[in-house]
């Protein structure tokens, strides 16, 4: 049942390419923390909307243009995506229960998903990344490069925007609406903007995400279902209030699948998620708020 | 010349009446108090004026109509000290200042400095979480947002709850060298009536959302009615 | 309180009249489809028990309808010891088992808030339909298990489809009347206290640690019964019959629903049956819009119609159908005893 077959050369590929699923866990799971310390509410359509601008991206590539290219444009069009779904659907109703806005979600991923099935069809397609295949070596251990461009590009994003949060005016007013709202807006903040900023954020986010995991499993309406449902159980297990945990959930939880899905003959490919939650329920267990996060200390 | 003047202010919250009609104005450069019991309403009125809570009745501010919501009074130059201080806790001592020039175009390394020096127990802390702070640091902490943001009207809630006299003190100097260094006009709330009475120049008297009394100081310490349920003599 | 009171007690007659009559007006294939609503019904009002009164989040209880299910199609094809049990007679077994399986799972869930219990509980309803792969042989791995086709019992002159409509709608009547005596007494005020305020409940003295489980033990039961009555309609179950999507279907029925209201649920259960199952029909009926040319059939189509629809209802009932239900009928009742 267990290990069979060990060598360190697999074991470091196979840690490489945890860390790779795990960049990609951490810049959803990210998005979906930002959503959540503003709003109290998970983004069931962050997958689906990541999804959808890699098939925007998937269609300029298509006339022409080049993956870096199209980068910065699909970037943008998240952007103004993510602010005018929070303006249009979540603002209406923002005073409403979270289960009615989390609906409203669910709503918005059916939709979307059933949009890409009709512009684009279902179909497996093929997506040309920005990183070529091959592999070089890593002291003796060959690593795709495009696992190194994968996580290079989440961790540059996720430290950009660490230092959007932490240097700037517009960054420390999005983390004070989060917190305190009602104090930022006796400070003069627009709080209402500061959470639709929030929710472009995400999107941009998401839309990273997408691009860079596309080259590797093949673009179709479903491919973001599970990696949101990782995602999610990374952001849990990071602490769902704090951005740092997400970014070490997400890397700890593709790394531990990986492995666990590698070395765990009884786990397997089919596995990999349930026993994935079984370990966060462990760990919730005992700390109820997750790696980092804060639950509220209640003796009763 | 009146730098705020309310005309006959109605507040609800939810089915039940707050505020019943409250009219009262602050002077240019003055430091008016509101005293009441609780319940009376006097948080409500700092409410209604910043546009916290939902009011009908006009709110005058430097000659124009106030608009209704707390970010846009924010950004009229008004600043409200809530009660329970308004603190991000989560965030430092030194982004909370920050914060609190957020509506202006300030050099905010220079504003922070005039706060420590008033306060320089917050520089000692500057890169502390606030919400780890003392009662009276955190009070402390307020003000100096405040003052970061310069206003040309403080609303004040209780500032000496739960403080110790020294600490209480230490505020109303700050607030008496914010007036006359930026000409800052001040309407305080407070329980305290005897500490108020010392450092305002008028007062209101609210009861259940309605004003009862209004004067000078000198004349409320001889009100013989305000002497006996407010002042304790 | 006492119009309020006699007010509900006619509502519940009203109901039963209805529920009763029904099958006389519309097609044999109609109350197969009701009943199919009535057993989402019963599956939200246990639902509604957990998440609307206790407060608890659960995105797996798909999850606990499988175990009813299952148990079901164990009993009446293998049965005990080779003895076949009659379908009619699993469905209060399917409700135990189911109700132990949720107590055990209110025991953790005590330690859990919010989402982070959604998230576990949308684990359960994932890893759930990978059990009967890995243990095929007992549960009938991705084919899974054929049962006998139900049949009234002896001396009962129906069709197929009315008896499957009046047993569902019989039992759901029952476990509609037991929910609401339980939200009226004691257990019910302990568990809304505990959605109010858990610190508050427990300085009064409330175990929380009691009723939470209670709450799951009780919304598992209701959703095992829901499954069984499912499993009888169906006569097979496998994997697909209780796929991943229904734990979430059935939190979107109690949304729109309205969290406490029990009878908003029907509501809540209508639409779930009907845009699982009638997403064309809302499509061709949208295209009678002259600029719209949709072809009901393409794939992603339906998966419009629900999203779009989901959204509208609830930007416009964001407090569900029971909140629309409060602001119509609550003026009517509080004037009913306040004679002002």
């Amino acid at each position: 049942m267990l290990l069979y077959a060990f060598t360190w050369t697999e074991f470091a590929q196979q840690l490489a390419a945890g860390i790779r699923e795990g960049a990609i866990y951490a810049g959803l799971a990210l998005a979906l923390v930002i959503i959540y310390r503003s709003t109290r509410v998970i983004n069931f359509a962050q997958g689906e909307m990541a999804t959808f601008t890699t098939f925007i991206a998937w269609s300029l590539m298509n006339h022409g243009l080049s993956f870096w290219t199209a980068f910065p444009v699909v970037l943008v069009i998240a952007f103004a995506g993510g602010v005018a779904i929070e303006r249009v659907l979540i603002r209406p109703v923002e005073n409403a229960p979270v289960l009615t806005i989390v609906i409203i979600t669910l709503g918005l991923a059916l939709l979307l998903n059933g949009l890409m099935s009709v512009i684009w069809g279902g179909a497996n397609r093929q997506f040309n990344g920005p990183f070529s295949t091959r592999t070089i070596d890593v002291g003796s251990v060959p690593i795709s490069v495009q696992d190194i461009g994968i996580v290079a590009v989440s961790v540059g994003l996720v430290v950009l925007l660490a230092l959007f949060f932490r240097f700037t005016k517009l960054g420390l007013a999005l983390r004070a609406a989060a917190v305190n709202p009602e104090s930022s807006r006796l400070a003069g903040i627009r709080v209402g903007w500061m959470l639709a900023l929030g929710w472009g954020i995400a999107a941009v986010l998401g839309a990273v995400a997408g691009m860079m995991i596309a080259p590797v499993v093949f673009l179709d309406p479903n491919m973001m279902q599970t990696i949101l449902l990782y995602a999610f159980a990374a952001a849990v297990l990071g602490g769902l209030d704090s951005p740092i945990g997400a970014v070490v959930g997400g890397i700890l939880l593709g790394v531990t699948i990986t492995l666990l899905g590698r070395y765990v003959g009884f786990i397997g490919s089919t596995l990999k998620l349930p026993a994935a939650l079984l370990l966060i329920l462990v760990l919730l267990l005992v700390r109820p708020g997750g790696l980092f996060g804060r639950v509220a200390v209640r003796r009763v | 010349m009146s730098v705020l003047e309310l005309h006959n202010v109605e507040a609800r919250y939810g089915p039940v009446q707050a505020l019943h009609g409250v009219s009262l104005n602050v002077g240019d450069g003055e430091l008016v108090a509101v005293l009441g019991a609780n319940g009376a309403g006097k948080t409500t009125t700092l409410r209604a004026i910043s546009g916290t809570v939902r009011r009908s009745g006009d709110v005058v501010f430097a000659g124009r109509k106030l608009p209704r919501r707390p970010d846009a009074t924010a950004r009229a130059g008004i600043a409200h000290v809530p009660e329970g201080r308004g603190t991000f806790s989560e965030l430092s001592v030194w982004e909370n200042l920050r914060l609190g020039a957020y509506a202006r175009r300030a050099n905010v390394k220079q504003e922070a400095q005039r706060v420590y020096k008033f306060f320089p127990r917050l520089e000692d802390r500057r890169d502390q979480q606030a919400g780890t702070l003392s009662g009276g640091e955190q009070q402390m902490l307020a003000l100096g947002r405040a003052m970061m943001a310069r206003p040309k009207l403080l609303l004040l809630d209780e500032p000496s709850l739960g403080l110790a006299p020294i600490v209480v003190n230490q505020i109303f100097e700050a607030l008496a060298r914010m007036k006359t260094d930026d000409g800052m006009s001040v309407l305080v709330v407070e329980q305290n009536a005897n500490l108020a009475l010392a450092h305002a120049a008028r007062a209101y008297v609210l009861e259940v959302g309605n004003v009862v009394v209004e004067g000078t100081s000198d004349e409320l310490r001889a009100n013989e009615s305000v002497r006996k349920s407010y002042l304790g003599y | 309180m006492r119009a309020k009171l006699w007010l509900e007690l006619t509502g519940f007659a009203l109901l039963t009249l209805i529920v009763a009559a029904l099958p006389r007006f519309v097609s044999d294939f109609r109350a197969r489809e009701l009943a199919i609503v009535g057993m989402y019904f019963i599956a939200l009002l246990g639902l509604s028990i957990l998440t609307g009164y206790s407060g608890q989040i659960s995105l797996g209880h798909g999850a606990f309808m499988a175990i009813g299910g299952y148990t079901t199609a164990i009993l009446s094809v293998d049965g005990i010891y080779g003895h076949q049990i009659r379908d009619l007679w699993t469905i209060p077994i399917a409700g135990v088992i189911a109700g132990l399986a949720g107590l055990l799972v209110g025991v953790p869930a005590l330690r859990l808030s919010g989402l982070y219990l959604a998230l576990i509980t949308f684990g359960i309803a994932v890893s759930f339909p990978q059990l009967p792969k890995k243990f095929d042989h007992f549960l009938g791995g991705t084919t899974g298990k054929i049962l006998n086709l139900a049949e009234p019992p002896y001396g009962l002159h129906t069709t197929t489809n009315n008896w499957i409509y009046y047993l569902t709608w019989g039992i759901a009547l029952v476990l509609l009347l037991a929910a609401w005596l339980l939200v009226r007494g004691k257990a019910g005020r302990a568990l809304q206290a505990i959605r109010d305020s858990e610190v508050a409940a427990a300085s009064s003295g409330i175990s929380l640690a009691r009723y939470k489980t209670l709450a799951f033990g009780i919304s598992a039961f209701y959703a095992g019964v829901a499954g069984s009555l499912y499993a009888i309609a169906n006569a097979y179950v496998n994997p697909d019959v209780f796929p991943i999507i229904l734990s979430v279907y059935l939190v979107v029925g109690l949304a729109v629903g309205g969290l406490d209201s029990l009878v908003g649920l029907i509501a809540g259960a209508g639409l779930i049956y009907f845009l699982q199952n009638h997403a064309d029909t809302v499509a061709r009926w949208i295209n009678h819009v002259p600029a719209l040319n949709l072809d009901p059939k393409q794939p992603g189509i339906p998966s419009m119609v629900f999203g779009v629809v989901l959204i509208v209802v609830m930007l416009l009932l964001p407090t569900g159908a029971g909140g629309l239900m409060r602001r119509v009928f609550g003026p009517l009742t509080s004037r009913l005893y306040t004679r002002s």
